[in-house]
């Protein structure tokens, strides 16, 4: 049964004030975790062909082509990790 | 300077980011390696490896030889009166937290005063925050114009009879600001304070003589001027060194150990500067460093700021020509070098920076470890930088400047 782990490389929280956290997907399964993304998510905007702004249940956030997302307004691991094994699997 | 030949000697600079040729603008952050240091730091492993100060036998001595050569280089570059006044430390972090706690926890009381500017990098904030609620001395912060232009006038003002010692960045790492640190320092000395001199982003990118500023202290990195991370150099004067005690405890910086049953152990401190280099040196850093140092030399660094301070004056011009990029800094681009902070409208700086990175174009994004001037001074979030050097082209801005326009 896959995981988060499986598609995730990575959680980082930005530096500023915004104290965004960026998702790095793994190289080999970010075409993957993007479309598994794309399929539940609903798409705001899409900007420069690159990035996708989307918005799933109550959150915002936005998704890069280059296999790479950031989250505004995480309160706490726990918040993300529910939404990632939401959104990837 | 030839540009295309040197960005031959940088095997990095042929790679292909997210299938666009690699454009690296975060040298503010740690610069790229050319091959002739990076071959240095493999033939030290390939032929000279040793433990250096430590034995008799050849590849010790080959290992102790090439880490001295190195400090005289290094100590050349920068135009230290002797070798014995620069000490290997890991960078500018260790270096400014070397004085702090050697210097600073020795020579700082209550009642004493230590001036540090807005504008510094929070290596030479924090160490400064620390050892005071250790001492209980007060910091002093001198102002920052909203042009990220140090206010003279404050800064000079704020040392007084009771400052002991003043820090200053002589380049901004956010906003490419050069500060006068040779005025300052002279001010600095006239009410009997000491100077230190960070100069992290200006070593490697400008001629840095420490006798002509007559700093008591200069900070510096060997990864943001072409050599390998976990090296840089602490210069002070002799007669500072001298009075300070060890920073670390280890080999190397003793001379004697002495037991006795009675009195326990009696040691005594090594000479210049292998008293504060407790362990194990980097000694391939070293040897690193000083193949960069000739590096840069050998290109002069009048040119090096020369080629970057074009390449800046011509990315603030094609950066002017986007409606959404708002810049912060001072109009009057002789007061800096190549770094050159951004924002583009209703876009986070993280957000601009992944596209960038999207088109192969690498910057930094974030407070740049200088969050009082983010947040004080500038009034921001968080910025983008994008930060040049030796190998960097017009072409490469025209390429970033076609991705913004694009946002």
């Amino acid at each position: 049964m896959a995981t988060i782990e499986d598609y995730v490389a990575r959680v980082e929280g930005t530096c500023g004030a915004e104290k965004d956290v960026i998702v790095f997907f793994k190289y080999e399964k970010k075409d993957e975790a993007i479309a598994n993304i794309l399929k539940k998510a609903q798409i705001k905007n899409k900007i420069a062909g690159i990035i996708f702004e989307l918005a799933f249940k109550d959150t915002s956030f936005r998704l890069y082509t280059s296999g790479k997302a950031i989250f505004r307004s995480i309160k706490n691991k726990q918040e993300l990790n529910n939404l990632l094994k939401d959104l990837l699997l | 300077m030839d540009i295309q030949a040197i960005r031959q000697d940088f095997p990095i600079l042929k790679r292909q980011i997210n299938n666009y040729p690699l454009i690296y603008f975060d040298n503010a952050a740690t610069t790229q390696k050319p091959k002739q240091v990076i071959d240095a730091i493999s033939d030290f492993y390939e032929q000279h490896n040793g433990n250096a100060h430590r034995a008799v036998h050849t590849l010790s001595l080959e290992a102790t030889d090439l880490y001295e050569k190195s400090r005289e280089k290094i100590a050349k570059f920068i135009n230290a009166k002797e070798p014995a006044e620069l000490v290997f430390v890991r960078g500018t972090t260790e270096a400014i937290n070397l004085v702090a706690y050697s210097w600073g926890l020795n020579n700082l009381e209550k009642e004493d005063e230590v001036l540090v500017s807005l504008m510094e990098h929070h290596s030479n904030i924090v160490p400064w925050e620390i050892t005071s609620k250790i001492k209980g001395f007060k910091i002093k912060y001198a102002k920052v114009n909203s042009d990220g232009t140090l206010d003279y006038n404050d800064f000079e003002s704020k040392i007084t009879s009771k400052t002991k010692i003043a820090c200053l960045s002589h380049v901004s790492n956010v906003t490419g600001v050069i500060n006068d640190v040779q005025r300052l320092t002279k001010v600095a000395h006239d009410h009997g304070a000491l100077m230190l001199v960070d100069g992290a982003q200006s070593v490697p990118h400008m001629e840095v003589d420490v006798q002509e500023i007559d700093t008591d202290f200069l900070a510096f990195s060997g990864h943001k001027m072409l050599g390998p991370t976990g090296i840089g150099g602490l210069y002070g004067k002799r007669e500072l060194l001298e009075k300070m005690p060890p920073f670390q405890g280890g080999g190397e910086m003793i001379k004697e150990v002495v037991f006795t049953q009675s009195q326990g152990c009696d040691i005594q401190w090594n000479e210049l500067p292998w008293k504060f280099e407790a362990g194990t040196p980097n000694m391939e850093g070293a040897v690193g460093l000083a193949e960069a140092v000739k590096y840069l030399a050998a290109l002069g660094m009048e040119q090096v700021l020369c080629h970057e301070k074009e390449l800046t004056n011509y990315a603030v011009g094609r950066l002017r020509e986007c409606s959404k990029v708002t810049m912060y800094g001072p109009t009057d681009l002789s007061k800096k070098c190549g770094i050159i902070s951004f924002s583009i409208k209703d876009l986070s700086s993280h957000d601009t920076a992944l596209i960038c990175d999207n088109y192969g174009i690498m910057i930094r994004s974030g407070y740049h470890c200088a969050q009082p001037l983010h947040q004080y001074v500038l009034k921001l979030q968080s910025s983008d930088r994008a930060s040049f050097y030796i190998y960097n082209t017009k072409e490469e801005v025209d390429r970033l400047v076609e991705v913004l326009k694009e946002i």
